[in-house]
């Protein structure tokens, strides 16, 4: 038996056939469609190393069946860049240190990028620390992300402010 | 003799264009866009996946397993059970060498601890692996599980790694008997899981009698050779490829029975097998961090000088190996008395062995220390600062050594004024937010050793000018990447960006161990010895080549910098690389090099970085919550080749010793001796919400002895001083000494009722 469904991935339209209902969304995207920049740290939603944007939001990829996507729109941290061009988030991971070894950092990326777009990233550092606290990091890099992220968002909206003039 | 450096003339001042400064990760891009590729990213043409099956009984034995079942899953290619397992070449129970602990790959039916691999179960794919692995329904015969210290225990032959069990100068008991004072506290420190963001795994390809390993791995060239045995192929057969390793922290540097079965069953089938633990089944195989319970005594004179200063711990350790936490040697480094000892013993339980978790011994070590300090201290209606540098040690405590290089009362003084220490009440429970939470204020003081390890480099200076250098180094997020490269183009004498740095990877000159803070001293020495090395070779060519500018000047040396070679005393004569080598025509000129600990420089000093950490907690006088809330800490760690790398291992560190103080512990139950709290859920790590603010300071020191470039480490010193700092604080808050660590709220609640 297979499921076919329909993926907008990174802003290319993909369809899919399963053999298996048991795959996530996250096993999909790593073994299947070889995206392997979201990542498995733990494989029931505590650690969320596997942050996509489903639809817009944040979610752990690994919690999500492949099956019950269809249909939807998915970013991954391989669609962030605008070819060599960072993400302002992405840069600010950089300039902030905002990782060690590294293994987070997608997740934490798109987490940022996520409560930017939701609009709870303050200008409070506490609400940021509270709204990435989905985000583990043991090598605990967790000083620099939270300046990553305001600066990321302060860059994003001179950006957006630019554009609108 | 030639006389050939790359350094300007003042060499700790400012080593070359790049060392020092704060550049940002050269792997960064990889690591922000996906890009990098972790082990497990890995997926070769006809890949199978693997799922271990482990144990749910921690002693015992296992009777049954239902392999029909699993065997008839579709797309189950193959169960690796004791019964069925092919041999190896080597018994996964050898104890050849310092870092080989008795592992198991279904050599046996015996379970000796929970979450033990009983069986392998490959497949097509993940999902049917995983299914396959749930479907052979174990049955034990169970044993009772033997859990916790209050066991019969017995006295170590040796404690971490190869380290004595003791050390003692003075006569401890008769200084105790003769003290004004005396402080007597216990302490406990509980199980610690590494729990990396990366779990544990690998994928294993066989090319004939060829192995390839994607795997991360803190020690790749050891690995190589210990995996060679167990398959009896020539380690030169084994390529273990590990160029991002998503954190070890100590896990990641010891073999462990799961990898020898995932490799097994790619030979067993041909093709490319993946294995990958699932974050529960890394709480037992992998390493832990031991629990102990230490007990100080400390004699004290009226006027706050230590008299003597007892430490033992009891630690736990497996039923078949033995990695004692050496907790108590702590106490040998931090504070001058007349008389010390340090004693450990141990006891078995059935767990997985013990194993190094990032600064072992000394991170359980210093929390009780820096507690009994504190305590004395307050015995001694002492300033918890005044009293430690009442007890300032000169000299290295036990051995009498001078340092190479001590900084600590800068580090005490820095971090108190940025902290504002100053204005301390010396009595607890004296402070209150605006929110009405009792606020404290506590402090520790953090030591940690720097090893150097054995690594080999190569250097080539190219005939267009750019530089290549290659050592198996490893980035588990200390920044290696970077902070080699920095290093390899200094000895070069080239920008940073004229220097290919390869590495990770066991085919390439063997990088030694990233492990006790030790990788950039002793791979960093290592590249910067070849790269001397290349520029001595490329001198000789230039020196003697009549055509050149710097011929003649073999007595007078040479300097190299910014890829040119200068004539030393007369920096006019020069001549680019590029030239050099092009009317030699010679395509390029190779140097090899070696880092090393230089023998009579640890004979004679005692090598030791040193920090000094300050921590505010907030506690709610009702709920018993308790947060820490700020921390600043000041380290001197000789040499900092990137101030940007090193302050973030030092706020991990530091944010470590908060965990250690406040949050993490596996808890055992004691009816099965399984952890019950196997996840990331349970097991609490520190989120950002729980991390204070946290400011880490680097003090300069010039340590002419560590090694040539003067290069200490930072990568474990930060959780050291930071753990007993917060717990201190905790104190200071509440005024009730809690000595059994995490802190809970329980611990806390009884001061509320009081």
């Amino acid at each position: 038996m297979t499921f076919s469904i329909s993926l907008a991935i990174n802003g290319e339209q993909r369809t899919v056939e399963l053999d298996d209902p048991r795959v996530t969304l996250l096993d999909l995207l790593r073994e299947r469609l070889e995206l392997t920049g979201t990542k498995k740290g733990c494989d029931r939603g505590q650690c969320g190393a596997c942050t996509v944007l489903l639809d817009g939001r944040r979610v752990n990829a690994c919690l999500a069946l492949a099956v019950s996507c269809d249909g939807g729109e998915v970013v991954t941290i391989e669609g962030l860049a605008d070819g060599d061009e960072l993400h302002p988030v992405q840069a600010a991971f950089i300039d902030h240190d905002g990782f060690q070894c590294g293994f987070c950092t997608p997740g934490q990326v798109m987490s940022a990028v996520g409560l930017i777009a939701e609009g709870e990233a303050g200008a409070d550092p506490e609400r940021i620390r509270e709204g990435m606290s989905g985000n583990l990091c043991r090598c605990a890099a967790y000083k620099g992300i939270t300046e990553a992220v305001l600066d990321a968002r302060e860059r994003m909206a001179g950006r957006s402010e630019r554009s609108a003039a | 003799m030639l006389e050939v450096t790359s350094l300007p003339a003042a060499p700790h001042m400012r080593y070359g264009s790049n060392s020092g400064q704060a550049l940002t990760r050269r792997d960064g891009v990889l690591k922000v866009t996906g890009q990098a590729r972790y082990a497990a990213d890995n997926h070769p043409e006809g890949l199978l996946h693997a799922v271990t099956a482990t144990s749910t009984i921690s002693r015992g034995r296992v009777i049954r397993l239902d392999v029909e079942a699993a065997k008839a899953h579709p797309g189950v290619v193959e169960v690796i059970t004791p019964a069925s397992r092919p041999p190896l070449m080597a018994d996964p129970d050898w104890k050849g060498h310092l870092f080989a602990f008795r592992t198991e790959a279904l050599q046996n039916d015996q379970v000796r601890y929970a979450n033990q691999p009983i069986a392998l179960v490959v497949a097509e794919t993940l999902e049917s692996a995983t299914e396959g692995a749930a479907l052979l329904a174990p049955q034990y015969e169970t044993e009772p599980a033997r859990t916790g210290l209050d066991l019969e225990r017995f006295a170590p032959e040796a404690v971490g790694v190869g380290s004595p069990p003791g050390a003692a100068v003075g006569d401890v008991e008769a200084a105790l008997g003769a003290s004004a004072r005396r402080i007597e506290a216990s302490f406990d420190t509980a199980a610690q899981y590494h729990n990396a963001m990366e779990p544990h795994g690998l994928v294993a390809a066989w090319d004939g009698d060829r192995l390839t390993i994607d795997m991360p791995n803190q020690a790749p060239v050891m690995a190589g050779a210990a995996f060679a045995r167990y398959f009896g192929i020539p380690p030169e057969n084994v390529l273990i490829r590990t160029p991002f390793v998503g954190g070890g922290f100590g896990s990641k540097a010891i073999l462990n029975g799961p990898q020898i079965l995932c490799i097994l069953a790619a030979r067993m089938l041909n093709r490319p097998v993946k294995l990958v633990l699932s974050r529960g089944q890394m709480y037992g195989p992998v390493g832990h961090r031991g629990q102990t319970r230490q007990t100080l005594r400390l004699g004290l004179a009226d006027d706050g000088q230590l008299t003597a200063l007892a430490h033992h711990a009891v630690a736990a350790t497996s039923s078949f190996d033995e990695f004692i936490e050496p907790a108590a040697a702590v106490s040998e480094l931090v504070y001058a008395s007349p008389a010390i000892s340090t004693s450990h013993e141990a006891v078995r339980n059935d767990i997985g062995t013990p194993g190094p978790m990032r600064a072992p011994g000394a991170a359980s070590g210093s929390i009780a220390l820096e507690v009994a300090i504190d305590e004395a201290a307050e015995a001694c209606d002492m300033d918890p600062l005044e009293f430690r540098l009442k007890n300032y040690a000169e000299a290295e405590p036990i051995s009498g050594k001078p340092y190479s290089s001590k900084a600590l009362r800068e580090c005490y003084a820095e971090a108190a004024r940025s902290f504002g220490w100053s204005g301390r009440p010396l009595a607890p429970r004296q402070m209150r937010d605006e929110a009405g939470l009792l606020v404290g204020w506590g402090m520790g003081t953090a030591v940690f050793h720097c090893p150097m390890f054995a690594a080999e480099a190569c250097a080539v200076l190219r005939s267009d000018g750019t530089g290549l250098v290659e050592t198996c180094g490893i980035d588990m997020g200390q920044g290696a990447w970077t902070a080699l490269a920095q290093i390899a183009a200094d000895g070069l004498g080239l920008d940073i960006d004229q220097v290919e740095f390869r590495s990770g990877s066991s085919d390439l000159p063997d990088g030694g161990i990233a492990g006790g803070s030790g990788h950039t001293a002793t791979a960093g020495m290592a590249i910067d010895m070849a790269g001397a090395d290349a520029i001595a070779r490329l001198a000789d060519i230039a020196t003697a080549d009549p055509a050149s500018p710097l011929y003649g000047s073999g007595n007078a040396g040479v300097v190299a910098r910014e890829g040119r070679l200068h004539r030393r005393d007369d920096e006019t004569r020069s001549e680019s690389y590029a030239d050099i080598l092009a009317r030699a025509g010679v395509a390029q000129v190779e140097g090899t090099g070696r880092g090393g600990r230089d023998p009579a420089a640890a004979q004679d000093h005692a090598l030791q970085a040193h920090g000094a950490v300050f921590a505010e907690v907030k506690v709610d006088p009702d709920l018993g919550q308790v947060r820490a809330t700020r921390l600043v800490g000041a380290f001197a760690a000789g040499r900092i080749i990137n101030p940007r790398l090193a302050l973030s291992q030092l706020h991990g560190g530091m944010i470590w010793g908060v965990s250690f103080a406040l949050h993490e512990a596996a808890v055992v139950d004691r009816r099965t001796g399984r952890v019950m709290n196997a996840d990331l859920g349970e097991y609490h790590l520190p989120v950002n919400a729980d991390v204070p603010s946290v400011e880490a300071l680097l003090v300069p020191e010039q340590d002419p002895y560590v090694n040539e470039l003067g290069i200490k480490g930072v990568g474990e010193i930060g959780i050291t001083g930071s753990a007993g700092a917060v717990a201190n604080a905790v104190w200071h808050a509440t005024g009730i000494r809690v000595r059994r660590f995490p802190v809970r709220i329980e611990d806390l609640m009884m001061s509320a009722a009081a």
